[in-house]
């Protein structure tokens, strides 16, 4: 029978201290019934011979120092976890939400996990398809990634990671440069979804998109909404990833995490360092940011002899669009790359409005090329890549100087950047663009440059997949052949996306 | 192992007990009945501060604390090379082996391999008399590095007793009789503590470059054998490639790769791929002259603070032995903040942006443990060197903030990073115009006598004229190209071929990945002789900028990354034709 303490002393925010106390240890769950009867949970942060400071999961509201009674369980936060778990919401402490049973464990697991052995870790090389051209083409995400989102207020990062989820899949190509039949039907891909204080729309707008698409079955939902307590939001991610190592490493799944928005998770972060009266860092971010961010991105990944991954898309907002906020820094810092969205391409309607200069993906160059997409993707991507930085600047040189003062060579650029944003990044939600798809419409944007500019392409690339020129009347048989088959194709792969997720 | 004292509060990796009263600084202790791995940070009065190496769950007040009496130390011996360690020398394939894919608590691993067995052989005879640091017997670690086994520091006397064959680590292989009459029996382990620096005969002025291959590092910005140098950037601008690329090419004949804090992936990258590339140096495997420490950012915080000693003891250790080592610390941002993190838990004042008042003083500690050095020994003349590169990650690429500023103060060499050329696509992003290096003189003679007389020349003729394609482009973008004369824009197109043709450079490419000393001359030489030429020429009134750019040699000259290093000739004919085609022009 363990003890019950009726001694708290202090209450501070989401912090309680409690007082004679004996035989706890760090990270403890601890009990608290109200005056009233309530049952609140919190953990130990700092334990001492006689006093323990607790911080809650639940807000401190209606607590007090007298009448609440401590009881403290001698374990650490757990998540019971069992494959019955997708299909399901729950609240942002791991309760179904969704009116249905609880779950029935398999066995519970530390929700903070222990760190990967960097040794047992598998290197992510399988090029994972988005159907996005500014991602698959230009900053590949490979299964076992962790690529986060760095977006601002009022910009569409749900719908796009509404759409990353729906679409991603693991195809192959074949050596002839065209999709295999058959690949990216996968039956053991799961999601797995954490919002942190984000709106009740925004919620339920992932809600609604994964049950409209039958997605929901293969996923598994954690929400904590910006009504819910704060410092639950510190647990809600932790859940989530626990599940999905469990999924992907237990039940050799792979998982796509996404995790939504990692700047509410800080600034809660936040509020119990300031609680604790710790010495903040900057912006009064505790000191310990960069290692408590690196605990949850450090779980993406792959393991050595196992079948599952776990690939992590984190969304965060830039408070002001500022990509050097500690919050996006320290992030960027630890995953394998970003994907920036510009608010410029936004206001001008272009969907999705990633700005692919400043994005990047770490991990791409070992998931493409012969054998994972095609031989030329590499040329493709790096001309793009310069075409389009090049284009920019001449843009702003032509709002110095104007549009007459240009080059031939210069208006060129200025054309294809005009056209890279218009048709390549521009897409609609419901477009799934194949890989083979987004290159060809990469090399024809390529073709509005005169030739001797394609420096980062190599020349025999440019004989089989740019064709003769523009009209293609003149052009070989294989060219336009060759771009018939993808679009047959896309709209095949769509289908079958959607019969998958509605099986 | 004795009890000694009782946990009174824990904190994250801070555990404060009572009862230590006979507790020194940085003793390691062992927490609670897990025996986790801790080290004594702080005293007062009864009670001592310790951070603990792992992660302190379930650990709580009244639980024991058992002393061992010694500072954290590392094993040094053969078997060192083609291991990867955590920040506290445990080999991470056994730890793998003892807990499966997780790293879990209180799993007690030697740093080296105490059953496998070494043929050694001695170079020394019974009853010669031997002084600390002398040689006693030679191992071949790897095919790649001949193992010497020294006198430890601390003892001198005469040779009582030494074998040769095979023998375990453990296995006395010589005992040393001293002044005294005291016999001390040595072994090929022996122990560190990591915080201590090694003790040398003497240190000297660093005069040799680091040569890495990568054009802008070594003619631009070169870094001294025995030197310490510096990367910042913000994320993405390539500071692990860069890191990766020297510890792949540089003529260092040992290695030791600090992971601190960084990426799982990164160090399973390195990891996977080392064992598989070959060195350019000596054609053999990278693995065989490397040891890696690997403390990745989700790992325990207080064993990221030991990784960099660590690695650096280590390091010495094969400095002594008379090997040149360069150590690569990535990052050591993430090394200060978990100073920070401790330092905060510890309730100390805080300095500058949260981080300890003792920041400057440690990162100094750390980089003056680099030098070119006289090894300790009697008989021979050993020179070794440890060449220390840390990565510095600045919040929001901020180069104001305390890490960077503090290391700047004692590294000499800085290779600053940016973003803008990242964005570009412009690699190694490394900026010509912020970077600089302080070992440009004591260098200068090896480049006069190694490579070529007008090295020199050629080098401080290209960095001005990058200097000078600064200003000219502000005055292009203000009043157009047309606005200058034929003598700046000439210096414009050299600029322009230096930044794509020279400093450019693809780490990822077989051949472009490694260009020798020689050909980098070359290179540039053949780069400012278009320049030089076409000097004579541009002032001619009938003088057509076009015309000169059109000529063959000028791709030619754009493609001559491409030449073989082995053919000189081709440079020289490259040369010969550049003068005639430029010369050309002003007949026409």
């Amino acid at each position: 029978m363990q003890k019950e303490y009726k001694s708290i002393k202090s209450i501070a925010g989401p912090l309680v201290m409690i007082e004679g106390v004996e035989d706890i240890t760090y990270e403890e769950l601890v009990e608290i019934t109200t005056a009233s009867g309530d049952v609140r949970l919190g953990k130990v942060l700092e334990a001492r011979q006689g006093m323990a400071v607790a911080q809650m999961f639940e807000s401190s509201q209606g607590l007090g120092a007298e009448g609440s009674k401590a009881r403290f369980l001698g374990k650490s936060l757990q998540l019971g976890v069992s494959k019955d778990m997708l299909g399901r919401i729950f609240d942002g402490r791991g309760r179904p939400i969704d009116g249905g049973a609880d779950i029935i464990p398999e066995k519970k697991i530390d929700i903070n996990g222990n760190p990967l052995n960097p040794n047992a870790r598998d290197y992510p090389s399988d090029f994972y398809q988005t159907g996005i051209s500014t991602i698959d083409c230009m900053n590949t995400l490979v299964r076992g990634q962790k690529l986060p989102i760095f977006s601002g207020a009022g910009l569409p990062h749900a719908r796009l990671a509404a759409q990353i989820a729906r679409q991603a899949k693991v195809v192959k190509v074949d050596d002839e440069g065209n999709i295999k039949e058959g690949s990216g039907n996968e039956e053991n891909f799961a999601v797995v979804f954490a919002a942190m204080g984000v709106t009740f729309e925004e919620a339920e707008y992932f809600t609604n998109e994964f049950k409209k698409t039958g997605a929901i079955e293969r996923s598994v939902l954690y929400i904590n909404t910006a009504d819910d307590p704060v410092v639950e939001r510190i647990a809600t991610p932790r859940m989530a990833l626990t599940a999905a190592e469990y999924l992907a490493f237990e039940k050799g799944m792979h998982v796509l995490v996404i995790l939504t928005d990692l700047t509410n998770y800080c600034e809660a972060l936040r509020e119990v360092s300031a609680a604790r009266k710790e010495v903040p860092g900057r912006r009064g971010y505790p000191g310990y940011l960069y290692t408590d961010l690196a605990t949850l991105y450090e779980r993406a990944g792959r393991v050595k002899g196992k079948e599952g991954s776990i690939t992590q898309i984190p969304i965060l907002t830039m408070p002001e669009d500022d990509i050097t906020h500690p919050i996006p820094d320290l992030t960027g810092y630890i995953t394998e790359g970003q994907i920036v969205l510009a608010r410029d391409l936004h206001a001008q309607g272009i969907y999705p409005n990633i700005n692919v200069l400043p994005s990047l993906s770490r991990l791409k160059d070992k998931g493409i090329g012969p054998g994972k997409t095609r031989e030329d993707h590499s040329g493709v991507m790096n001309q793009l890549f310069a075409a389009y930085a090049r284009g920019k600047e001449v843009r702003e040189l032509a709002v110095i100087l104007g549009e007459a003062a240009l080059s031939e060579a210069d208006l060129a650029f200025l054309k294809f950047a005009n056209k890279f944003e218009d048709v390549y990044v521009r897409q609609s939600e419901n477009e799934d663009r194949d890989i083979i798809k987004s290159l060809t419409m990469g090399w024809e944007l390529l073709k509005i440059l005169p030739k001797n500019e394609l420096k980062r392409v190599k020349e025999e690339h440019i004989a089989k997949y740019m064709g003769e020129d523009a009209e293609a009347d003149t052009a070989s048989d294989a060219a336009p052949a060759k771009e018939e088959v993808p679009e047959e194709e896309q709209s095949a792969t769509e289908e079958e996306a959607k019969a998958e997720f509605s099986s | 192992m004795e009890k000694q004292g009782t946990i009174i509060k824990v904190s994250g990796p801070l555990v404060v007990a009572k009862g230590m009263e006979g507790a020194r600084m940085y003793e390691v202790v062992r927490v609670s009945e897990k025996k986790l791995i801790g080290e004594i940070i702080g005293i007062e009065g009864g009670e001592a501060s310790i951070q603990v190496y792992e992660e302190t769950g379930g650990i709580g007040p009244g639980e024991p604390v058992y002393s061992t009496g010694q500072t954290m130390q590392v094993e040094l011996g053969p078997g060192l090379l083609q291991s990867i360690y955590d920040g506290i020398q445990r080999p991470l394939p056994l730890l793998q082996k003892e807990a499966g894919e997780y790293i879990t608590r209180g799993i007690d691993v030697p740093g080296l391999d105490r059953k496998k067995t070494w043929d050694f052989k001695s170079i020394k005879n019974k009853g010669e008399n031997v002084t600390e640091g002398d040689i006693l017997v030679e191992v071949q670690e790897t095919s790649l590095i001949m193992h010497k086994v020294m006198v430890p520091p601390g003892i001198n006397g005469s040779i009582k007793e030494i074998k040769s064959g095979s023998h375990t680590i453990k296995d006395t292989i010589a005992v040393i009789t001293d002044a005294e009459g005291k016999d001390h029996e040595i072994s090929m382990l022996q122990k560190w503590p990591i915080r201590n620096p090694r003790p040398v005969k003497d240190k000297s002025i660093p005069s040799k470059p680091l040569v890495s291959g990568t054009r802008i590092l070594d003619t631009l910005f070169p870094l001294a054998k025995g030197g310490a140098g510096c990367i910042p950037g913000p994320f993405g601008a390539g500071k692990t490639v860069t890191q990766q690329t020297l510890a792949k090419y540089c003529d260092a004949e040992i290695i030791v790769y600090i992971g601190c804090g960084e990426r799982g992936n990164e160090m399973t990258d390195v990891l996977m791929e080392f064992p598989e590339l070959e060195d350019p140096n000596t054609g053999e495997k990278l693995m065989k002259r490397t040891v890696m420490v690997a403390n990745t950012s989700n790992m325990p915080v207080a064993a990221r603070e030991a990784s960099i000693y660590t690695g650096v003891t280590i390091a010495e250790y094969y400095r002594d032995m008379g090997y040149d080592v360069a150590l690569m610390a990535d990052s050591t941002s993430r090394w200060a903040e978990a100073l920070r993190e401790m330092s905060g838990r510890l309730e100390e004042m805080p300095g500058e942006e949260g981080y300890p008042a003792y920041l400057g003083s440690r990162t100094a500690q750390f980089y003056e443990r680099s030098g070119t050095v006289k090894c300790l020994g009697a008989n021979d003349d050993r020179e070794g060197s440890l060449t220390l590169i840390g990565a510095v990650s600045p919040p929001g690429g901020d180069l104001s903030e305390p890490v960077t500023q503090n290391t700047l103060r004692v590294t000499k060499v800085f290779w600053g990073l940016d973003a803008k050329l990242a964005y570009r696509r412009h690699f190694p992003a490394i900026n010509w115009l912020t970077s600089y290096t302080l070992y440009n003189d004591n260098i200068k003679d090896f480049w006069k006598n190694e490579i070529a007389e007008d090295f020199e020349e050629y080098r401080t003729q290209a960095m001005g004229i990058l200097q000078e394609e600064a200003k000219l482009e502000e005055i292009v973008r203000l009043v157009g190209m047309e606005a200058l004369s034929p003598k700046e824009r000439l210096t414009l197109e050299t600029a322009k071929s230096l930044r794509e043709d020279f400093l450019f450079q693809n780490a990822f490419d077989k051949i472009d990945a490694y260009t020798p000393l020689k050909k980098q001359y070359w290179m540039l030489k053949s780069i400012l002789n278009v320049a030089h030429h076409a000097q004579k020429v541009i002032e001619h009134e009938d003088f057509n900028f076009d015309e000169l750019l059109a000529l063959p040699v000028m791709e030619r000259v754009a493609k001559c990354k491409n030449i073989d290093p082995d053919k000189e000739d081709e440079f020289k004919k490259l040369w010969e034709d550049t003068e005639r085609e430029i010369m050309g022009l002003q007949k026409a």
